[in-house]
């Protein structure tokens, strides 16, 4: 180090700190983002003694600066000679924690969590805590809010009475005037009592908690559900009952719906936290309640849990609990009068199907798929379709396949092409589900009419469709069922479908292979070349690109060159500048190629596209010709 | 820009106004689902659950019959009576209650606004019961999670029909000459203000607008609550900027601020700037200024007529959060600006004049025309153009340069024209100034590029130097690394190194 030290007269730290201080804020910014190059310009000494008391004395920036400097810092320890030095870093970094905007303060703090780390033990009593200890009894919000952030980061490596302050302080902060800080205090309370020692939890901790959540202040109660959660885990089972579950019953019946909302959000953590046995007797009724909340968002939020509540639990009268407690109050949610509340419960109503087994879910269950798939909002029946593999496992899809069907074209036809796109996402998943002659016999002209969709993604995402359904169902159905039909609209009065022609043979030539590409779809491109509209003019240019590594040498020399050559001419420069890109895309290809026999051209070229092999690889593997 | 949307005395119906919100008017969806969309546009709080069975109510004599003696008797029956809540979602449930409750409220509200010596002592805890039971509840979860205070019709309590009545009632019960400050205080405590508060994030304009009214006169009666008022109403603010940025009545508590401030006794107490500088300033940034701007605006101009010592604190703390990317909200802030130095004293302008300035030259150069064309307004206002030439000497170069290019360079002709106007004022205030910065102009351009080209120098070889550096240090590590013994290898120090030369790389 001390070699490199030699160069620090280089930079005069006045033109280094000109550069901090320049009048453009953009300027100043860049110069901050390159904060580590300034301190590496001046050797850890420098950095030291000037460049960090600069850092502390001008807190004084715009927050965008003020952020980017306090992250910088948090990666500094080097910069200022390694760990022995890490707390020179301290006092920009408290400065910054006190600052009003939440960004600047978290990011500081963050910093400072990262760097309390590389602290020694005694560093850590020495410098960290005092500054901890500073921010938690600071003047206005912000210190005090940021202190929150801090005491678990030095609590495990202090000495007991040090740890007895550090208590001392949280406490006061749990109590304090400012709901800002109370409810800072109340989203650290859980990490806090992850570091303290049992004894403590019970002594300190449950106090806290039991305060916060009968705070006046909804805010700050509904943070004290989510500490909760880690306390509940950190307590041994006999203690919950007495420590624990007064307050969450009274959580849970709380008059603000947001607290009612954060239990159900949390309610699988909750249902973990706390063990079976309290499951079984509070949390079944109270998950009831929940669920017929007179507010919407909670039922939402509860009738999304439903599916894990169920599996969670305890395996030797689960059924009986779902069937007895949990079942009706979903049978209710099915013709809830909310539509958020119905499509989170279709989210996740499937998957009791596996949890209750095929009997109970063709009596009790099917009823309620049937009636989500014929709900009137469209949401509700795309997720009850998206989800119907977990069904398909236990009862079989025939079930459903009859009023699946309606449900399906509704979706089809829907006026709103966002919904008209997430069935057409869907159709791969069912086409898997209802198998090769259903779908012929139902869906296909569906699949097909989307083709001739007046929204152009609903197009495109039917192309798509295509190509992902001869994947799966193989190039034979390909050639019997959908190639005639794209072919043919290749001679509608409509140049948009005209032009969907050529999108599908650029997305199903792949998967269709040489022979029906170069048979049945070349032909087809090649006529279209003579196109009145331009736009389908240079399409073919682009699709005859596209297909040309599909197709074999012969076919591309006779039959693509020629009408490439022709369309580089074009009246269009559009047109022209496609058919040039396609030649010169060609000629790159058979300078690589042309001394292997056509096959192998075509096989590694497919495999190219589909992005397994790089371009630099092949280029090495195949020997150039010269 | 309009202060008040709702006064009291004409609330607009809830059942006349309706039209489909925006978000279902794109749905495109059949009738159905926008009937049912309509019937959801008001909503109730989440209180039902929380009552015990429904009591029957049974009509009780008129007050005005009642003989003097069973006066008190009687209207505390009736206060009891209000205590019951209705379901106003079901439109038709226990329509008979709801009209006993509302007859008798509407006699509550006459008796105690036009009969004196009917607030005795016993009645007090009655009736701020009564109005507790009514209004305090949790506001329920907004229809609209993105609802936007101006485009969007906002969400109107359905129970209106009787909480009207009710504040209308507690409007009364404040202003009624019988009215005894110490009698209340016992009752209007300050758990009862912080909730009071906490309804100002109400939807429903017409409801803000009485709590608005309420408000004041509790801040003017009680005078041991006004402290408390003061720092919740700051903790409100201080949580709409940092934590949440939604909350409806910001605009209504700072209509009330601003008369609070026009109170204020001389010299300001610091806990009175430390307001202005840490709350009203900051809360310039909210996305939805332009809701509360105009109440914002006039408590800052109150300040600085308050005490002048406070402009300063003012213009900076604007300029520091002086808009960056929303055009809208800059026209704003050059709105506020102008109305600050409409009443700004000579030599508190002085101080602020030269950040302002570059300000004001840079919102010149704005491609945004409106934005350009609200600073240059600036020279038609004639105090603001005396300013002006009074230190036309510290003024004009901090413009000069800007007003030049930008004359040649707007695409906007009125920008153009606005800038040769305010060109030729500056000519007339300062003709030698004005012909030595233009003769300079070029210069000065160069200098500038020159300036540019070392910063650039300085940070390639600043650079290049940590590029140099970096691989010292990676050599260096490496021959530690070789020198040492594999087992000490995982020593801390050396990973640190490695760590560190990580971070430069970025």
């Amino acid at each position: 180090m001390a070699g490199a030290d030699g160069d620090d007269s280089l930079y005069p730290i006045a033109v280094l700190i000109d550069e901090l201080r320049n009048e453009d804020v953009q300027l100043r910014l860049n110069s901050i983002k390159k904060l580590s190059t300034i301190a590496l310009a001046l050797g850890v000494e420098r950095t030291r003694t000037e460049l960090l008391p600069f850092l502390t004395d001008t807190i004084y920036d715009e927050d965008e600066v003020l952020l980017a400097l306090a992250e910088q810092l948090g990666n500094f320890t080097m910069l200022v000679g390694g760990p022995e030095y890490v707390h020179c870093l301290l006092p920009p970094l408290e400065s910054l924690a006190t600052v009003e905007e939440t960004v600047v303060r978290d990011k500081a703090v963050e910093s400072l969590r990262k760097i309390s780390q590389e602290h020694s033990p005694v560093d850590l009593e020495v410098h960290f805590e005092p500054l901890v200890k500073r921010l938690a009894s600071g003047d206005w919000f912000t210190s005090r809010t940021s202190a929150c952030g801090l005491f678990s980061v030095c609590y495990p490596r202090v000495s007991s009475t040090v740890k007895a302050e550090i208590r001392q302080h949280f406490r006061t902060l749990c109590s304090d005037d400012t709901p800002m800080v109370r409810r800072a205090a109340a989203s650290k309370l859980g990490e806090f009592a992850k570091v303290l020692e049992l004894e403590y939890v019970k002594s300190d901790i449950i106090s806290l908690f039991t305060a916060l959540a009968s705070d006046e202040q909804d805010s700050v109660r509904l943070l004290a559900v989510e500490a909760c959660v880690s306390i509940a885990t950190l307590l041994p089972q006999e203690d919950l009952e007495t420590l624990v579950m007064p307050t969450l019953r009274q959580a849970a019946e709380d008059k603000s719906w947001r607290v009612r909302y954060m239990v159900a959000d949390k309610f699988s953590e909750l249902q973990k936290a706390v063990g079976p046995e309290i499951t079984k007797n509070d949390l079944v009724p109270a998950f009831q309640n929940l669920l017929k909340d007179c507010e919407a968002e909670v039922r939402a939020a509860a009738a999304n849990k439903v599916k894990e509540f169920c599996e969670n639990l305890p395996e030797d009268n689960r059924e009986q609990i779902i069937m007895t407690h949990i079942l009706p109050c979903v049978k209710e949610l099915v013709s809830d009068t909310n539509q958020h509340v119905k499509s989170a419960l279709a989210s996740v109503i499937m998957g009791l199907s596996t949890i209750l087994g095929k009997d109970n879910t063709i009596e009790h269950l099917l009823p309620l798929f049937l009636a989500q798939l014929k709900d009137e909002c469209p949401e509700v029946r795309l997720n009850i379709i998206s989800n119907l593999d977990c069904v398909n496992e236990v009862i079989g899809i025939r079930q459903l396949s009859q009023s699946l069907l309606p449900a399906i074209v509704e979706l089809a036809e829907d006026a709103k092409w966002r919904v008209r796109l997430a069935i057409i996402e869907y159709m791969p998943l069912l086409a898997g589900q209802l198998g090769v002659e259903f779908f012929d016999e139902k869906l296909n002209t569906l699949c097909m009419a989307w083709l001739i969709d007046h929204v152009y993604a609903i197009r495109e995402a039917a192309t798509c469709n295509l190509m992902k359904l001869v994947e799966k169902f193989g190039a034979e159905w390909a050639q019997n069922t959908i190639v005639p039909k794209v072919l043919g609209m290749a001679n509608d009065p409509n140049y948009l479908h005209r032009m969907t022609t050529l999108f599908c043979i650029n997305a199903l030539s792949k998967a269709c292979g040489q022979e029906i590409t170069t048979k049945q779809m070349l032909p087809v491109v090649l006529k279209m070349s003579n196109d009145q509209v331009a736009n389908v003019r240079f399409n073919v240019a682009k699709s005859l690109q596209k297909i040309g590594p599909i197709l074999d040498s012969n076919a591309l020399q006779t039959e693509v060159k020629p009408v490439l050559e022709k369309l580089a001419s074009d009246t269009d420069m559009d047109v022209k500048y496609f058919a040039q890109e396609a030649i010169s895309g060609f000629k790159e290809m058979m300078s690589c190629v042309i001394p292997h026999p056509p096959d192998c051209c075509a096989l590694s070229w497919s495999v190219m596209e589909r992005g397994q092999i790089s371009c630099k690889l092949l280029l090495i593997t195949v020997p150039h010709p010269n | 820009m309009e202060t008040t949307k709702l006064p009291p005395s004409s609330p607009s119906s809830p059942t006349t106004s309706f039209s489909v919100p925006s978000a279902e008017k794109v749905d495109g969806f059949p009738r159905r689902s926008m009937r049912r969309a309509r019937q959801r546009r008001s909503h109730s709080s989440s209180q039902f659950r929380y009552q015990s069975s429904q009591v029957e109510l049974t009509p009780l004599p008129l007050l005005k019959d009642a003989p003097v003696a069973e006066l008190h008797d009687l209207f505390c029956k009736k206060l009891q009576q209000c205590c019951v809540l209705f379901d106003f979602l079901d439109c038709v449930a226990d329509l008979k209650g709801k009209e006993i409750k509302r007859a008798a409220l509407n006699e509550l509200v006459e008796s105690v606004a036009t009969s004196r010596g009917v607030l005795i002592e016993p009645l007090y805890p009655e009736a701020i019961k009564m109005i507790s039971v009514n209004i305090f509840r949790t506001l329920p979860p907004s229809e609209n999670p993105e609802f936007d205070p101006e485009e969007d019709e906002p969400t109107l309590e359905a129970s209106w029909p009787h909480l009207q009545l009710v504040y209308e009632f507690f409007l009364r019960f404040l202003e009624s000459p019988d009215f005894q400050p110490s009698m209340a205080k016992r009752y209007v405590d300050q758990k009862f203000v912080l909730q009071l508060l906490e309804l100002f994030d109400s939807e429903d304009p017409r409801e803000r607008e009485y709590l608005k009214t309420i408000l004041h006169r509790v801040y003017g009666k009680l005078l041991g609550l006004r402290a408390y008022i003061r720092k919740q109403i700051n903790n409100i603010f201080l949580r709409f900027i940092y934590e949440t940025e939604h909350f409806n009545g910001v605009a209504e508590l700072l209509e009330i601020l601003g008369s609070i401030i026009n109170g204020f006794a001389l010299p300001l107490k610091s806990e009175h700037k430390q307001f202005l500088v840490r709350v009203l300033i900051p809360l310039h940034t909210a996305k939805s200024l332009s809701i509360f701007h105009a109440q914002l605006a006039y408590c800052v101009v109150q300040f600085m007529e308050k005490d002048a010592t406070v402009t300063e604190y003012i213009i900076r703390g604007l300029l520091k959060y002086w808009p960056k990317t929303c055009t809208q909200k800059e026209v704003m802030f050059l709105g506020e600006i102008e109305e600050i130095l409409d009443v700004i004293e000579p030599s508190q302008f002085m101080r602020i004049q030269e950040p302002l300035f570059k300000q004001i030259a840079a919102c010149i150069s704005s491609p945004h025309f409106q934005v350009a064309e609200r600073a240059l307004y600036f020279w038609n206002n004639e105090y603001i153009l005396s300013l002006i030439e009074e230190n036309c000497q510290v003024i004009l170069p901090l413009v000069f340069a800007t007003l030049y290019r930008v004359s040649k360079e707007h695409w906007n002709q009125t920008i153009v024209s606005l800038i040769y106007n305010v060109l030729k004022t500056f000519m007339e205030m300062n003709s030698k100034l004005f012909d030595d910065l233009t003769a300079s102009y070029k210069v000065e351009k160069q200098k500038e590029l020159k300036r540019e080209r070392e910063r650039a120098e300085l940070w390639r070889g600043l650079e290049e130097y940590q590029e140099r550096r970096m691989q010292m240090l990676t050599e260096a590590a490496r021959n530690q690394r070789n020198l040492q013994d594999p087992k000490t290898i995982a020593e801390p120090t050396n990973r640190h190194i490695d760590a560190g030369a990580g971070t430069f790389l970025l």
